[in-house]
């Protein structure tokens, strides 16, 4: 227990903080998840066969390949895409990009795949009568869309949503490989130090718990609060 | 776009992809013999068993993969009375922690799986069964088991492609899988684009494979109703 005291003696300010990086990393990455669905949602719904193809192409590939392979993909690639466009602009010396963009945006790029899922599913099992009543009763597009369709699509989307936030949190435990000082990393090295891996890897497994248990609590209060009926 | 390193590292990765399949193949193997044991338990009357089986899966549906390895990977390896046991001929290779995490995770995924399957089956088959005076092990092993793997195959379908992606994480305790050789490839040569297109295509590969033979399954035993 000594090995959780705040201060200088053990890791518990340590741990704190890299407990408050993980909720920030998971919270970006949502909502970078969230950015990129709003882009690929409608793609996916559209009637073009390219733009349909590039939606399908974005969720396949993502959901299909490994997220510790597209974290090193941005974590080594990331830089040099950066350079590469800033040596076009003429600026030629070393980028660095901060760890927690990369982290975040990679985290990000994967749960948008599984958030423009689950929009494009809410979307779909939405009645097609509310959106010809919506046009036929002549609302202007802000009030069809945020007045009409997003309430009804939210409703549907919630409890997806949950999961997908689940699925986010825990891989945020992954960019830990990029030197992201967040719970898996800080642990790693509280570890490394202290030679008592037992007992740091278990408590970031309580950490985590306590995370997803108490994200649950929250996000059960906002279904019921959404899955009022009409 | 560096196609010769495209080429020359195909080979390399395939051969990688054979560790990835063998871990996955084995975790999934001894994953659905502990999903079922405590989808059964789960079923169990008797509170602490049941609660003690709802532990199990919540603990370890609720903390990332990665976590799980290294309790059982780095974390293990510590208690000195494990090490003077026969355990440590397995734990202190990084094969076996790996296949152990992966199964105790993918069993708690299909013990839930399996659970909500077992609950959905009509309780009408149950009781015809009984009343045809059929005893109640063999109710249990030709009626309510097929029933309930018919039932589970697209969620089951989903969990062996989460899997398939878990073992990737295979690659942070020192193994060379496909993600592992594809790291080595990448911060040797710098060219993450090139690497990460063949990789994941293998991947993507295997993802199709998984998904086309599910639904072959689902279309020659699922459950007509």
């Amino acid at each position: 227990m000594e090995l959780l005291y705040f201060g200088d003696k053990g890791w518990g300010d340590e741990l704190f903080f890299a407990t408050l990086m993980t909720i920030a990393v998971s919270i970006t990455a949502m909502i970078i998840g969230f950015l990129f669905a709003a882009l690929f949602t409608p793609l996916k719904l559209s009637n073009n066969k390219v733009l349909n193809s590039i939606g399908n192409a974005y969720t396949t590939v993502i959901r299909g390949v490994p997220e510790l392979l597209v974290i090193y993909l941005f974590f080594f690639g990331g830089s040099g895409a950066i350079m590469f466009v800033a040596s076009i602009f003429g600026y030629n010396d070393y980028i660095e990009i901060n760890a927690f963009l990369t982290g975040s945006f990679s985290i990000g790029i994967i749960s948008g795949a599984y958030s423009t899922e689950v929009f494009r599913g809410a979307l779909q099992s939405i009645d097609m009568g509310q959106f010809e009543a919506a046009k036929v009763l002549g609302f202007n597009k802000y009030i069809y869309f945020f007045k009409i369709i997003l309430p009804q699509m939210l409703r549907l989307a919630i409890p997806n949503l949950s999961n997908v936030w689940q699925i986010t949190l825990k891989d945020t435990s992954l960019i830990s490989v990029t030197g992201l000082v967040e719970i898996m990393r800080q642990s790693y090295i509280a570890a490394g130090s202290t030679r008592d891996p037992l007992f740091f890897y278990s408590f970031a497994a309580v950490l985590y718990l306590m995370l997803t248990f108490l994200s649950m609590q929250l996000l059960n209060r906002l279904e019921t609060k959404y899955s009022k009926g009409y | 776009m560096d196609i010769e390193l495209m080429i020359s590292s195909f080979p390399k990765l395939l051969n990688a992809t054979l560790i990835t399949l063998k871990l996955l193949s084995v975790s999934l193997i001894v994953g659905l013999f502990i999903g079922l044991g405590f989808a059964i338990l789960r079923m169990n009357n008797n509170k602490l068993i049941n609660k003690f089986a709802y532990g199990y899966s919540y603990i370890f549906r609720g903390t990332p993969l990665l976590v799980q390895i290294f309790i059982i990977y780095f974390g293990l390896g510590q208690i000195e009375y494990l090490r003077t046991t026969f355990l440590w001929v397995v734990l202190k290779e990084p094969y076996w922690c790996a296949i152990i995490a992966f199964s105790l995770n993918t069993g708690a995924y299909t013990s839930e799986i399996l659970r909500s399957a077992f609950q959905t089956i009509k309780p009408g088959y149950l009781e015809a069964g009984r009343s045809l005076g059929i005893p109640s092990k063999i109710i249990f092993t030709k009626i309510q088991i097929p029933i309930a793997i018919k039932q589970s195959l697209p969620a089951y379908g989903n969990e062996i492609i989460l899997m398939l992606k878990g073992t990737s994480l295979a690659s942070t305790v020192t193994l060379m899988d496909l993600t592992g050789v594809a790291k080595y490839i990448i911060s040797t040569t710098f060219k993450p684009v090139e690497v990460f297109i063949v990789a994941g295509g293998i991947y993507l590969f295997m993802t199709f494979i998984i998904h086309n033979v599910i639904k072959y399954l689902e279309k020659k035993y699922g459950f007509q109703t």
